[in-house]
Formats: structure tokens, C-alpha cells, sequence
């Protein structure tokens, strides 16, 4: 019994994860490393690596400033009640249920050319929808729970008593979190750091919608190679998708690494 | 230093600033939805969610959620039961590979797919020559949104197998109950909680998912056209109202299953 | 450092947890608040930390309010059950904290942080990490840490609880020691009598979120204030009505007084033992334990069960043995108010005709 689980365990990994991952690796040599490398270095797909670059950098810097604040006053704060905390940590969990085409909508919605503040905004020369800070609101969004929920429980079980030591011996907020807080959340922060540029390095349908995938303006790595497929450009679209596979892989490698760090205080 | 930053106003600065950012990024935009998509009026909204259309594409969103879900249960837990209770060779490497679908961009996980299955693909080729077609066609799309929901179940189930105490297991055995007895009442209602909170999340997932449908699924209305799909080529087609009305209907499905899976994890935290 | 407080009230939601609490403390005396688990000790001690906001109610330093004034600014050395080590951090470190806090010179720290940790036989461990320590050890190094800013006052919230029963009582007197030769004000929280009574100069009894009593323990266990106090210190008996034991017939006032009987009340023995026979009565042997330095006898008096012990040198008792048993004097109470008294037939024996 055990040896035909362990048998079929392999098979799966190997059907849905491995061989798919290898045929990328294929079709992106199709037409040789000369093939590959022409695909890649086109100008939209390099402005389009660019692009994503730029959104991964703003929306993990970000997202890991205000959702480790976001964590701590959802524990920590006294001065929210616990009704209001309670409602305000269901709300963080809300883009989980999202649909990231709904996630684009929504913005759009709120700041596209047709809506008040859109408007507004256009009118002092600040294009949001279409344009970058468009797609770096809906990636944000989209990402904004996976710090909170990574920092959040550390912090419940590290409890408040060597907080409380702190401020006995004279230690006031900036000293406290510094000295005692941030040591023991170090790894959750790097996991949730890890996940957010994971996530918003493969976000999609949000950011297709928002920026209206303008080549070589609003285009990001995911949605060229969307582009690509639809054009049937098969072999440049497995270029781009190697290159993100490579990162993705090296981001999980580093999840599986800070992982390990995290669980061993 | 620490006096300028001592100073009240620093404080509720602070406060003020990450509430703010939390209420503006991810409040209103929810209800921005909601407020739009009646926003030319009820009659219209009723129009739009009943548009054919969008009730197939609903509908079919969910059957094949459903599919996906119940697939990734079974097989989840049948891995996540692997990966905990036996030793063998590459056992963490497959452990650290389960994540792969998180770290994957969507769209290139339906690229994947569509590369492995579509018909100039080896197994397309074979398929084919059955007489089914995958990509294109509903196989397709529950093979996605099994790819993508991959760790959930697996990731749910196997802290709750690591913390059964393995004598509740010798105290069954020593009371003569057999292995699959053991394993019926004993041991499946620990992962009980496991399998039914990542499947949870799993469909709630399944019913989301745009980037790798989107690529292998070949957007026929009422046979392939999922709701995701659906709303985006309302926007596309210069129909916002009619794309919020339709979200709005998949918002409260996915609302009301994510509180489901709060309770059940409430449940099962008090037990 | 002289401690006031005055009619200090805490809500927690509904629930009242401190009841108009006041009380003062002179400077370099150790106070003990003891009571029952839940009965509000930590809550009051945490007021005077500035960890909680009391509801109601003046806490006082030295003549000045200090209501508002947040931990970092009262000048307290806190320990708490848990340690709550810097877990990050080294002995030295730990103890450090404080001082680094107040930007002390290097030099300085380095001394002050060698002469404390002399002073807590932490020698050699500076460079370990809490994980690296035993239960004592570390409770040590959070003593060090809340002692090495100087405070004006120190507060222990249960010391010793965590900590094995072997070496509580080493680290106990070794606690009393150092706290007298620092001679710093000292208020720690224990719901362990035994530790109250060693360790404290005077003791506050807090049960159900009201003070009872405050006193020497000897004041306490002589002259307990509340029924409460009485029976709360000491091993006793509660007998319902007091009027059934001889000698008692006519101390009781009003109804339903009762008699509180500690087993140092009572003598036991055979006939020949007593010299006021008169005043005994007679009682029968129910259990003996065995205690290691006396015999613990529960004896029936009259249809109430009384404990008390015997000394090892007397002839030993057997069960099911008639015996006498003289009440010497016993703490009467009713619903207003308590007092001790004497066994009558002590002070005017009944002449014996024999």
C-alpha cells in the first residue's frame, strides 16, 4: 500500500508540476538559443521585464511597511477596541476572495477616466488607470493580506510580556520594536517579503485590466506572454515565461529557506 | 530621538496613516463595486446577472470549481499523507516543490498547461486521436484550476496528520480495531477539519482564477466561458456596469465562503 | 520610597477586579500581597507599573500623583512570572537594557552590569542566551535586569512560580537577603502562603478585588480582621455553630456564630495528660497521618471533625481511641464583625470533687 501512495504521489508531481516545467524549458530553445535570446531581447520584452520590475519594487516595499504596522496595531494596539479589530481583521482577508480580474475592475471602477476622483486626478496631469500607479494600486491590493497573516501570528505567540519588560526599563515605541519586536518577527517578515514579491511578480488579471496591456507603456512580463499566446507566438512567449519561471523558482527556494529560519525560535 | 518621535502627533500620525491606507486600498474599492454595479439602476443590474450569458458562465465557473476542488481533496490529502507519514528519497524535495504554484505566475502556469496538452503536444496529439480534446475544452480548465489550487488541501491537512499524537493511533490498535478502522475513526476525523478548510479555500480559489483559464480555455459562451472570463470581456467590450454586476454576484458567493471557512476554523480551533 | 494609593477601582468589561483598594508603604519595606488566584493582586500591582490604567483611585510616589505617567517614567524594576527575558539578547545584554535605554556610558554599564551579576551568582554566564539557562538561573537574570537602573521601587509579579519546588526555597531567602541589602521598596505578588509569610516584612490579604487585611504576618495569623483572613492563613476547621463546644456556650452573640479552631488551638491528649480535666471533652480518634517531624490527628468532637497535631515525644495515639480534647480559645465570627476568645473553663475551673 505504502509503496503504490509513494508511486502515485511521484506520478502527480511529476504529471503537474515537472514535466510542464521542463516543456517551458523546451519550447523556449525551440529555435535554438539564437531563437530565445531574440525573443527576449525585444524591445517590449525588455521594457515589459522592466515594468514588472518597477511594480514588484513599490508594491513589496509598500505592502511590507504598512501590513507589518497593519499587524501590530491588530494585536498589539490598545487603543482600537476589540470589536473593531476583530471587524477590521476580516476585512485583510477580503482580496483572498477576490477575483484579480474583479480586483482590476474595482479600481478602475474607482479611479478610471469615468469616476470622480479618476477624473480629478487626469485633471492634474496624474493618470492613474492606464498607467503605472494604476497597476501598482491593484497589485497592491491584491498582495496586501500575505504580510499581515504571515506577521500577525508570531506576534500573538510571542505575547506582550517582553514588551512590557521594555517599557518597565525605560524603553519607549521606536526602542521597544527595534530592540525586542522586530528580532523575533525578522523571519515572518522575510517569508511574507518573499511571498509578496512571489505573488506580485505573477499577478495577471488584475494588472491586465488596469493598465489596458499598452505595449511597451503599460505592459508587464505576465501579460506579454498572454499577448504572445494569442498571437501564437509560441516560442517568444516561452522566452519571457523561462525567465519568470527562473525567478519563480528562486523565490521558492528562498520561501522554503526563510520557511525554515521562521520555525526555529 | 526617541523624545521628537515620543510626541502625540508622531503617534496618531502613524495611526491615522496605516488605517487610512487600509481603509482606501481595500474598503472602498469593495464597495465601489457594489455601489456601481447598481449605479444605472436596479432593473439594469437584474438585467445584467440574468443575461444568459452570465448565468451559464456562473454556473459553469462553479461545476467546474467543484470538480477542480474535489479532485485536489483527494489527491491533497493523499499526498499530504505521503509527505508526513513515510521516509523516502526526495521526500523534502517534493515537500518544497507543493508550493510551486504559489510562486508561479497564473498565467504562465496556464501556458504550462496548454504547452503539455494543447494539440501539438505529444498527449494533445493522443487525446486527439481518442477522440477528446483537453485544451479548449473543460478538461482544460479543471486541469488549471487543479494546478492552482494545488497546495491548498496539502498545505491544510499536514500540520493536523504532524500533531496527531501517534498513541491515540496504539491505544485504537491495542484495542483490537484494524487499520482501516483506525484510519476511519481515528484518524481521518483529525484531518477532517484540514480537508474541509483547504478545500474551502481551494474552491474559493478555483472560482477566482483569470490567468491560467484565460489561457487554455477557449472562452465559448455556456461551454467554456468562465465567469472571471466573462467579466473581463464585458470590460473589454466597454460594459463596466454590466461586468460590476456580474462581480458583485461572484464577490457575495466568494464573501459568504470565506466566512464559512472563518467559522470552521473557529470551530475547529475551540475544539 | 513612600507608596500611597487611595480608592483604586479596575474594571475589566463587567467585571469589578480591584474594589476601592488603599493603602500606604514605607520606604525599604517588603510587602507581600497574597490572596487567591484571580482575586486582583497582579491587577494592582500592574497600577502601580503603569501596565494597566486603574479605573478610579490616586497612586502616589513620594507625595506625587502618578496616574499618568506611562512605565518608562516611574522609576519601577519589574519582574515578571515568566521572566520575559530579551530572548535575542545575552545576560549581559538583558541586564544592560536599562541602562543603554538611559544612555549611559559604556564604562559605566560594563560596571554596574559585572557588579550585579557578582551579586546574583550569574558569574561566567554573561555571554548565554535564555535558552541556555535553567528556570533559576534566568530568574536571576530578570532580578539583575529590573535592579540594574536603580529603581525607587520593585515589583515582582509571583517570582517564583515557575520555578521547581527545590529551589524556590533557596532562591526564596536568597530574594529576602538581596533585597535587604539593596534596601530598595519592594512589593511582590504570590498566592503561596508559605512564601508570603518567610519572605515579607508585612502582608496585604486581596481576595474578590478588596484589601482585608494589612499587617505583620504574625498580626495577620493572631489577629485576623475578616473571616475571610482567618481562614485563608493557616490550616483550621469552621465549626457551624459555636455554642456546641464546651466552653463556648456563652461567648456567641446573635445567630449563627461560628467558631474557627487552627489546630494550634487545640490540645489533645490521654487523661492523665491534662491538669483541667474539667475544662475537656470527649473526643475519639479518626484518622493519624504521619507528618515526618509530628503526628497530624483528626479528631470527633461531639460530631465535628478537628485536626490538630502531636508531638512525637507524647505516647502515640491509636484510631478509634477515646481521648480529651481541650479548645484553648477560638476566633468566633458572625455576620458583623469577629473576635477571639478564651475557653471559659479555663479561667474559672468547676472545683473537681473527685
Amino acid at each position: 500500500m505504502r509503496r503504490l501512495l509513494i508511486g502515485l504521489t511521484f506520478a502527480v508531481f511529476i504529471v503537474l508540476l515537472i514535466i510542464p516545467l521542463g516543456r517551458i524549458v523546451i519550447g523556449a530553445f525551440e529555435d535554438g538559443a539564437g531563437g530565445f535570446l531574440d525573443g527576449l531581447l525585444r524591445p517590449e520584452a525588455l521594457h515589459a521585464l522592466m515594468m514588472t520590475g518597477l511594480v514588484v519594487l513599490v508594491v513589496t516595499l509598500l505592502n511590507t511597511l504598512f501590513g507589518v504596522m497593519m499587524a501590530i496595531y491588530l494585536v498589539r494596539a490598545g487603543w482600537l477596541s476589540d470589536r473593531v479589530k476583530g471587524l477590521l481583521n476580516s476585512i485583510v482577508d477580503l482580496p483572498y476572495a477576490v477575483s484579480p480580474v474583479i480586483g482590476g475592475l474595482m479600481i478602475v471602477l474607482l479611479l478610471g477616466p469615468n469616476s470622480i476622483m479618476g477624473a480629478f486626478f487626469e485633471g492634474i496631469g496624474f493618470n492613474v488607470v492606464y498607467a503605472f500607479p494604476g497597476m501598482v494600486i491593484a497589485t497592491l491590493f491584491v498582495t496586501f493580506p500575505l504580510m499581515v497573516r504571515e506577521v500577525m501570528p508570531v506576534l500573538q505567540e510571542l505575547g506582550s510580556q517582553q514588551e512590557e519588560a521594555a517599557s518597565t526599563l525605560g524603553a519607549y515605541g521606536w526602542r521597544t520594536f527595534w530592540s525586542v519586536t522586530w528580532p523575533s518577527i525578522r523571519w515572518a517578515v522575510v517569508y511574507g517579503l518573499v511571498l509578496t514579491v512571489a505573488r506580485s511578480l505573477g499577478e495577471f488579471g488584475a494588472v491586465l485590466v488596469v493598465s489596458g496591456n499598452i505595449m511597451n507603456k503599460t505592459q508587464t512580463a505576465t501579460t506579454l506572454v498572454y499577448q504572445d499566446v494569442e498571437n501564437f507566438n509560441v516560442a517568444a512567449a516561452n522566452g519571457v515565461a523561462l525567465v519568470l519561471v527562473t525567478f519563480s523558482v528562486g523565490l521558492l527556494l528562498m520561501m522554503e529557506w526563510a520557511k525554515k529560519r521562521k520555525e526555529v525560535h | 530621538m526617541n523624545t521628537v518621535l515620543r510626541h502625540k502627533g508622531w503617534t496618531w500620525g502613524f495611526r491615522s496613516t496605516v488605517l487610512l491606507y487600509f481603509i482606501v486600498l481595500i474598503v472602498l474599492p469593495i464597495i465601489g463595486v457594489y455601489v456601481n454595479s447598481f449605479s444605472e439602476g436596479w432593473s439594469n443590474f437584474i438585467q445584467s446577472i440574468m443575461d444568459p450569458i452570465a448565468w451559464k458562465a456562473v454556473l459553469l465557473t462553479i461545476r467546474l470549481a467543484v470538480i477542480a476542488t474535489v479532485i485536489n481533496v483527494i489527491l491533497g490529502t493523499m499526498i499530504a499523507w505521503v509527505l508526513t507519514r513515510y521516509r523516502f528519497f526526495g521526500r523534502s524535495f517534493l515537500n518544497s516543490l507543493v508550493d510551486l504554484p504559489f510562486a508561479l505566475p497564473t498565467a504562465v502556469g496556464g501556458l504550462m498547461i496548454m504547452l503539455l496538452l494543447g494539440p501539438i503536444s505529444a498527449i494533445g496529439k493522443l487525446a486527439e486521436s481518442m477522440g477528446f480534446e483537453i485544451v479548449f475544452h473543460q478538461p482544460a480548465i479543471v486541469i488549471a484550476m487543479t494546478f492552482v489550487t494545488f497546495p491548498f488541501v496539502i498545505r491544510a491537512v499536514q500540520p493536523l496528520l504532524e500533531e496527531i499524537d501517534p498513541s491515540e493511533e496504539e491505544a485504537s490498535y491495542t484495542m483490537g480495531a484494524s487499520k482501516a478502522r483506525t484510519f476511519r475513526q481515528v484518524i481521518l476525523p483529525s484531518m477532517a477539519p484540514g480537508m474541509i478548510s483547504g478545500g474551502m479555500l481551494a474552491f474559493s480559489r478555483a472560482l477566482a482564477e483569470f490567468g491560467a483559464v484565460v489561457l487554455v480555455a477557449g472562452n465559448i459562451p455556456g461551454r467554456t466561458l468562465t465567469a472571471s472570463v466573462f467579466i473581463y470581456g464585458e470590460i473589454e467590450s466597454d460594459n463596466p456596469t454590466g461586468a460590476a454586476a456580474v462581480s458583485v454576484l461572484l464577490l457575495t458567493l466568494s464573501f459568504l465562503i470565506l466566512w464559512l471557512i472563518n467559522l470552521v476554523q473557529m470551530r475547529g480551533r475551540r475544539r | 520610597m513612600h507608596v500611597e494609593v487611595r480608592d483604586l477601582n479596575k474594571h475589566f468589561g463587567d467585571f469589578h477586579a480591584v474594589k476601592d483598594v488603599s493603602f500606604d508603604i514605607a520606604k525599604g519595606h517588603l510587602i507581600g500581597l497574597l490572596g487567591p488566584s484571580g482575586g486582583g493582586k497582579t491587577s494592582i500591582l500592574r497600577m502601580l507599573a503603569g501596565l494597566e490604567n486603574p479605573g478610579s483611585g490616586e497612586i502616589r510616589f513620594h507625595g506625587k500623583v502618578v496616574n499618568h505617567l506611562p512605565p518608562q517614567e516611574r522609576g519601577i524594576g519589574f519582574v515578571f512570572q515568566n521572566y520575559a527575558l530579551f530572548k535575542h539578547m545575552t545576560v549581559f545584554d538583558n541586564i544592560a537594557f536599562g541602562l543603554k535605554v538611559k544612555k549611559t556610558p559604556k564604562a559605566q554599564i560594563r560596571d554596574r552590569v559585572m557588579e550585579l551579576v557578582e551579586l546574583t551568582g550569574l558569574k561566567g554566564f554573561e555571554q548565554r542566551y535564555p535558552h541556555q539557562l535553567s528556570g533559576g538561573q534566568r530568574q536571576r537574570v530578570a532580578f539583575a535586569r529590573a535592579l540594574a537602573p536603580e529603581p525607587q521601587l520593585l515589583l515582582l509579579d509571583e517570582p517564583f512560580a515557575a520555578i521547581d519546588a527545590k529551589i524556590r526555597q533557596e532562591l526564596r531567602s536568597w530574594l529576602r537577603e538581596l533585597i535587604e541589602r539593596v534596601g530598595i521598596t519592594s512589593i511582590f505578588v504570590t498566592h503561596d502562603q508559605d512564601e508570603a509569610i518567610e519572605v515579607a516584612d508585612e502582608i496585604m490579604i486581596i481576595s474578590q478585588g478588596r484589601l482585608e487585611q494589612k499587617g505583620t504576618p504574625w498580626d495577620i495569623y493572631k489577629n485576623p480582621e475578616t473571616p475571610f483572613v482567618a481562614t485563608f492563613i493557616g490550616e483550621s476547621t469552621v465549626v457551624e455553630d459555636a455554642s456546641q463546644l464546651k466552653g463556648f456556650e456563652h461567648a456567641v452573640e446573635g445567630e449563627r456564630t461560628r467558631a474557627l479552631i487552627r489546630p494550634e488551638y487545640i490540645e489533645i491528649g490521654l487523661k492523665n495528660e491534662f491538669s483541667m480535666l474539667s475544662a475537656t471533652e470527649k473526643g475519639i480518634v479518626k484518622h493519624l497521618h504521619f507528618r515526618g517531624s509530628e503526628w497530624m490527628v483528626e479528631v470527633e468532637v461531639e460530631g465535628h471533625k478537628l485536626i490538630t497535631y502531636r508531638s512525637l515525644e507524647k505516647t502515640t495515639l491509636q484510631v478509634g481511641q477515646q481521648i480529651r480534647v481541650l479548645v484553648h480559645r477560638a476566633y468566633l465570627f458572625n455576620d458583623t464583625h469577629s473576635w477571639v476568645v478564651e475557653n471559659r473553663l479555663k479561667e474559672d475551673p468547676m472545683p473537681v470533687i473527685i
